[in-house]
């Protein structure tokens, strides 16, 4: 069904259910707004919205109205709505000045200046001057954590950021308290918020009441070059913008992208740009006398490929780190390849997913979108929040919005949305999997089932039978239903997983030395916490921070950061995308593909790339799908059952454990970043206090 | 003036015995059943017939907005009985809750019979505790002798709960009373939806006033003519109105709808203080609307449509009373400070017009101000009126818009003098 509208004299035929805004917009008319957001509730209350509807006597909040609620005309014409009309022009100017009475004029010290809401819309719809005379009114700083800094005597009452926490982060912290001109935005207890995603609420401020702590009074936006790119703090791949000022990255902020992170990100992804300058890696060093020393270029390449022509190959293996890029994953395995390695492996954790049924054994198939539409949703091991907050605020939001329910095996964690708790240990899957749970009487139910297994749950013992049973409680669940969709996915917590797996950098059938019993290991950015444990004799460590792997290595290459560098991440749907190079790595520092092929060249097998198109025309003709930029091909769903019969072991009693410790330091950047740390202790004393208070 | 046999609360004053025992005596609950056997929508029809306009101050008809309820829908039905008198000079509610609840027992049985609903609810305000109490005595009561309750007398299962607010004006505004009943913060909603479509609870919901409801089984039991036989067309029926202020002897009263003013103040309220001739100012309808002159009120007869078009408003019928003792513009200034801390702060132009207004007036009070602020203050009440979600900004505007039109010499003169006398100083 749809409606007839006449806006501004513009005929415009419009679906059931919009506003009177998105009309208005459909019309080619600007509406202004302040708490109207596409994507909270509608509040409804700054009244900038205005536009006047024949046959109405007051003026009508379009934001609120939707276009089904108008009485249909007495003769048939569509309704009239308007835009321009002096009653529409002194309304928003009566509404621009009363926003404006008690609002601060420090524009020229606000962060928000140059890309604030009001300061826009008061140019547009705002009279000339002010009339009001008596004093402005004043209100308290709030403390709001270590992320958001508040000056609170700019705040409109627009409550975006009340709406946001309780309905996305699903964490009801914020509220307005006190009446009338003393209403106030406060968390009350003011101890910080304890969400994942709680900077986003600077991004909806429309004006400058909450602004970025880390980043105040550093730039102001004009002065800043803007870079889109893709994060890889979690696997979702978020789309992001990267904001540089010279070499240094100013800020990070999301961008849309409705299939993935819509446009939220988390409080990691945004403020880990400190860490991207601290505890750097500029230049190489080499270990002598059990001392690393700097080194050059030269030197550390040479000692690297003496190693390498000098040990068996057999006794050689490579292991890849979370923030692998797809391009010097390639590079790194063609040169073991021409190099005959054959112990290559990108499970650091030592999780039991491979590629041996298809793409579809280690993807997250159902995709992100798809949990707006999923109706029964089943977590093993698992801790959406952690492991990728921004699909967490999905799964909250289509819990909120549907009949969604959710059953968790695993540890019993604050989610944000309630759910079934079958229990904490594998051994629990067995009653799914056989069906003697009441809960896989709902995912048989379900039209749209999901089974989610966390992919640090099949780095146990028992993980091989754990991949299996999860596969097979999703093929029992997907048993006669739409065959497009496929019910099984993994949760991955590393941006460069699925690439690696993608370019198979796994370990050959014939490799027969576990990490444990190699001679020399080449870490292509390897922080995992394993590595503490290397026995190797050599390690070579290519990567970006001084962490777990820098303090084993023998021979340090000083890598670029996500930032720093174009390359290919896929991410846990099996969606590639580009990061951009929106700055340069410190010091002698150099993209990671250029190093391994600067190595290439000093063990006489010189990899045939010379840029970074020539390689990739190569990575594409290893993996096809690489090439297709921001879309998604499904795998081949046979996957799940043959994975269902791959192992039928014992499940043990040991109850899961979280994949992530603190979501603040799960990678070497957050480790390096301040404010990371700040946000770790902060957890942690709350934490502590709830577990007291209880 | 109303016979007494006319009368709907015939125990408004407490004389009598106020229990279930004595409200029988007076005529309560007699016939009840009969009147349920007449059916839900025959009901509604009688009640349009009376020509019952709602008593909470809009004046919208009483049977007309019964009418909007749907008749076949899935979810239940909710009456919601507003109790939350709290416009300055209103005082109607508490005497028929204190004095005269079973009207109100037995109308909310009727009503919510008219609407399909077994269940009301009673909003009282904050500060009326032992009204509260006066009224759930007479709830237990009715339950006691099975005049409401499952499996009733007058067989509609029927259950009455008695809530209660925390002392917010904003919680009169009948979508913010839900928001309340429903245990969140008191704030308007937008309408549409209006509650007879979702309210309470996402629930079709009917707010009526306390008065609405509680003359109801009467006008049932002695039929929609006797009761548009009262007062005068499209304004018919009886009223509470409410005197206070200068008047010899401040009451409440039931009177007919379109009594004169001056025979009202005169008959009951033993007139003005020191005489008609002392009048000021009449504020006809309780604190929200506009205040009348003194020539105004000669002829001025009480009643929705004349004292609309006399730019002021029956409202709750709360007259407030104001002798040439007063200073006019303190007297507005107060009620600007009353809707200024009453603003539930939800809007824009209501938050921070109010604040606004009130510290304008607070200076034309002093007489420190420019004149051609008055035409400002207008313009400002104008900003905020019809701009809002619910009527608090009007309400908040009305007062000072009838100050400037009645009263605009007043506030010239004392700016006037406020510079003369600095002038002098220097």
């Amino acid at each position: 069904m749809s409606r007839k509208l006449l806006i501004d004299d513009v005929e415009i035929e419009v679906e059931d259910g919009l506003t009177l805004l998105q009309a208005c917009e459909l019309a080619g008319r600007e509406v202004p707004r302040f708490c109207y957001h596409e994507r909270l509730s509608i509040a409804g209350n700054c009244r900038m919205c205005l536009v006047q509807v024949d046959g109405m006597p007051k003026p009508v909040a379009s934001c609120a109205m939707g276009v089904n609620d108008l009485r249909p005309t007495r003769d048939g014409t569509p309704n009239r709505v308007d835009t321009r009309t002096p009653l529409v022009k002194k309304a928003r100017e009566g509404v621009m000045e009363f926003l404006l009475i008690n609002h601060p004029l420090d524009c020229p010290i606000c962060d928000q200046g140059g890309e604030c809401d009001l300061q826009d819309q008061a140019m547009a719809y705002g009279g000339g001057g002010s009339r009001y005379d008596e004093n402005k009114r004043a209100v308290d700083e709030k403390h709001l954590g270590p992320l958001i800094k508040t000056h609170m005597t700019r705040c409109i009452q627009c409550t975006r950021c009340v709406r946001f926490m309780t309905e996305i982060a699903g964490v009801e912290e914020l509220g307005a308290a006190g009446r009338g001109e003393d209403m106030e935005i406060t968390t009350y207890l003011e101890e910080g918020m304890l969400s994942e995603l709680s900077a986003n609420v600077v991004d909806l401020c429309p004006v400058g009441a909450l602004t970025h702590r880390p980043w105040a009074h550093n730039a102001r936006p004009w002065e800043l070059r803007k870079t889109e790119s893709i994060d890889a703090m979690d696997a979702v791949g978020s789309a992001i913008r990267v904001d540089t000022r010279g070499r240094e990255v100013m800020r990070i902020l999301p961008r849309t992208n409705e299939d993935v992170n819509e446009e939220w990100i988390s409080d990691k992804t945004r403020h880990v740009a400190d860490g991207l300058r601290t505890q750097r890696l500029d230049q190489p060093y080499v270990r002598i006398n059990g001392k690393l020393q700097p080194a050059s270029w030269d030197q550390a390449l040479d000692a690297v490929a003496d190693r390498l022509t000098a040990t068996p190959a057999n006794n050689i293996g490579a292991i890849t780190g979370d923030l692998a890029g797809c391009e010097e994953v390639f590079a790194l395995k063609d040169l073991m390849n021409r190099l005959d390695v054959v112990n290559l492996d990108c499970r650091a954790d030592g999780e039991a997913i491979n590629a041996d049924h298809g793409r579809a054994g280690y993807l997250f198939n159902s995709s992100i979108a798809g949990l707006d539409e999923a109706d029964a949703i089943l977590l093993i091991g698992a801790n959406p929040r952690t492991e990728a907050a921004v699909m967490n605020a999905r799964i909250l939001l289509s819990w909120r919005n549907s009949d969604l329910r959710i059953g968790v095996v695993g540890p019993a964690e604050d989610l944000g949305y309630d759910y079934d708790h079958i229990g904490a240990s594998a051994a629990d899957l067995a009653r799914l999997a056989d069906g003697s749970h009441p809960f896989a009487e709902v995912l048989k139910s379900a039209k749209r089932p999901m089974v989610i297994v966390g992919s640090a749950a099949t780095a146990r013992d028992d993980g091989a039978s754990v991949y299996a049973t999860a596969a097979r409680i999703a093929d029992a669940a997907m048993a006669g239903k739409d065959a497009t969709w496929n019910a099984f996915n993994i949760l991955h917590t590393a941006a460069g997983r699925v690439g690696a797996m993608d370019l198979g950098f796994l370990p050959s059938t014939n490799a027969d030395q576990s990490a444990s019993e190699l001679d020399t290991v080449f870490l292509l950015g390897c922080d995992a916490p394993s590595i503490s444990n290397l026995q190797a004799k050599f390690v070579v460590y290519l990567g970006t921070h001084g962490d777990i792997g820098a303090h084993k290595a023998d021979v340090i290459l000083p890598g670029a950061t996500y930032t720093e560098k174009s390359v290919t991440y896929v991410n846990m749907e099996g969606r590639a995308q580009l990061t951009a190079k929106a700055a340069f790595a410190p010091g002698d520092a150099r993209e990671d593909w250029k190093v391994i092929r600067a190595l290439s060249d000093r063990v006489d097998k010189t990899l045939p790339y010379d840029d970074l198109e020539a390689l990739r025309a190569a990575m594409y003709v290893a993996a096809p799908h690489l090439a297709q930029i921001g879309h998604l091909t499904p795998a081949d769903a046979k996957a799940t059952a043959s994975l269902a019969k791959s192992d039928n072991g014992q499940l043990s009693d040991a109850p899961f454990e979280p994949a992530i410790d603190d979501f603040y330091l799960s990678n070497p950047i957050a480790r390096a970043s301040a404010v990371m740390a700040e946000l770790s202790a902060l957890r942690q004393t709350a934490t502590k206090r709830t577990e007291a208070a209880e | 003036m109303l016979a007494d046999k006319d009368r709907i609360f015939t125990n408004i004053y407490g004389l009598h015995d106020v229990s279930l025992k004595g409200a029988m005596a007076r005529g309560q609950w007699d016939g009840t059943k009969q009147i349920l056997e007449f059916g839900h929508d025959e009901i509604i029809e009688r009640v349009k017939a009376s020509g019952l306009r709602g008593r909470g101050g809009a004046g919208f008809p009483t049977g007309l907005k019964w009418s909007f309820m749907p008749k076949e829908d899935p979810r239940p039905s909710y009456l919601v009985v507003n109790a939350d008198e709290s416009e300055p000079g209103s005082c109607k509610d508490r005497e028929i809750l204190r004095h005269d609840p079973h009207t109100l027992v037995e109308g909310c049985l009727i009503a919510s019979f008219a609407m399909r609903a077994h269940a009301c609810y009673v909003y009282f305000r904050g500060e009326y505790i032992r009204e509260r109490e006066a009224f759930q005595r007479a709830v237990d009561e009715a339950y006691e002798a099975g005049l409401i309750g499952k499996n009733n007398k007058n067989g509609w299962d029927f259950d009455l709960y008695v809530a209660h607010g925390a002392g917010a004006y904003i919680c009169g505004e009948e979508t913010a009373l839900l928001e309340s009943l429903e245990g969140k913060k008191g704030q308007p909603r937008m309408k549409p939806p209006f509650p007879a479509g979702s309210g309470l609870y996402g629930a079709p919901t009917t707010v009526n006033n306390v008065e609405s409801i509680a003359v109801t089984p009467t006008i049932l039991r002695r039929g929609a003519e006797w009761f548009a036989g009262l007062g005068i067309p499209n304004n018919t029926g009886t009223k509470l109105f409410q005197i206070s202020g200068h008047v010899e002897r401040p009451c409440v009263v039931e009177e007919e709808m379109g009594i004169p003013m001056r025979e009202l103040l005169e008959r009951h309220a033993g007139g003005v203080r020191g005489g008609w001739d002392n009048l000021l100012a009449v504020i006809p309808g309780g604190s929200s609307v506009p205040c009348l002159g003194t020539d105004m009120c000669q002829d001025i007869t009480m009643d929705f449509d004349s004292l609309q078009k006399a730019k002021s408003g029956l409202g709750t019928a709360a007259v407030i009373v104001m002798d040439k003792s007063t200073d006019i513009i303190k007297a507005i200034g107060r009620l600007s400070y009353f809707y200024k801390h009453e603003s539930c702060g939800q809007c824009t132009p209501c938050r921070e017009g109010t604040g606004w207004m009130w510290r304008v007036m607070q200076r034309l009070e002093r007489g420190e101000a420019e004149k051609h602020e008055i035409d400002m203050l207008f313009d400002v009440t104008k900003q905020v009126e019809g701009h809002t979600i619910c009527a608090l900004g009007d309400a908040a505007a009305w007062p000072i818009q009838g100050l400037i039109r009645n009263f605009r010499h007043v506030i010239e003169e004392r700016i006037d003098a406020a510079q003369a006398a600095r002038i002098a100083a220097e």
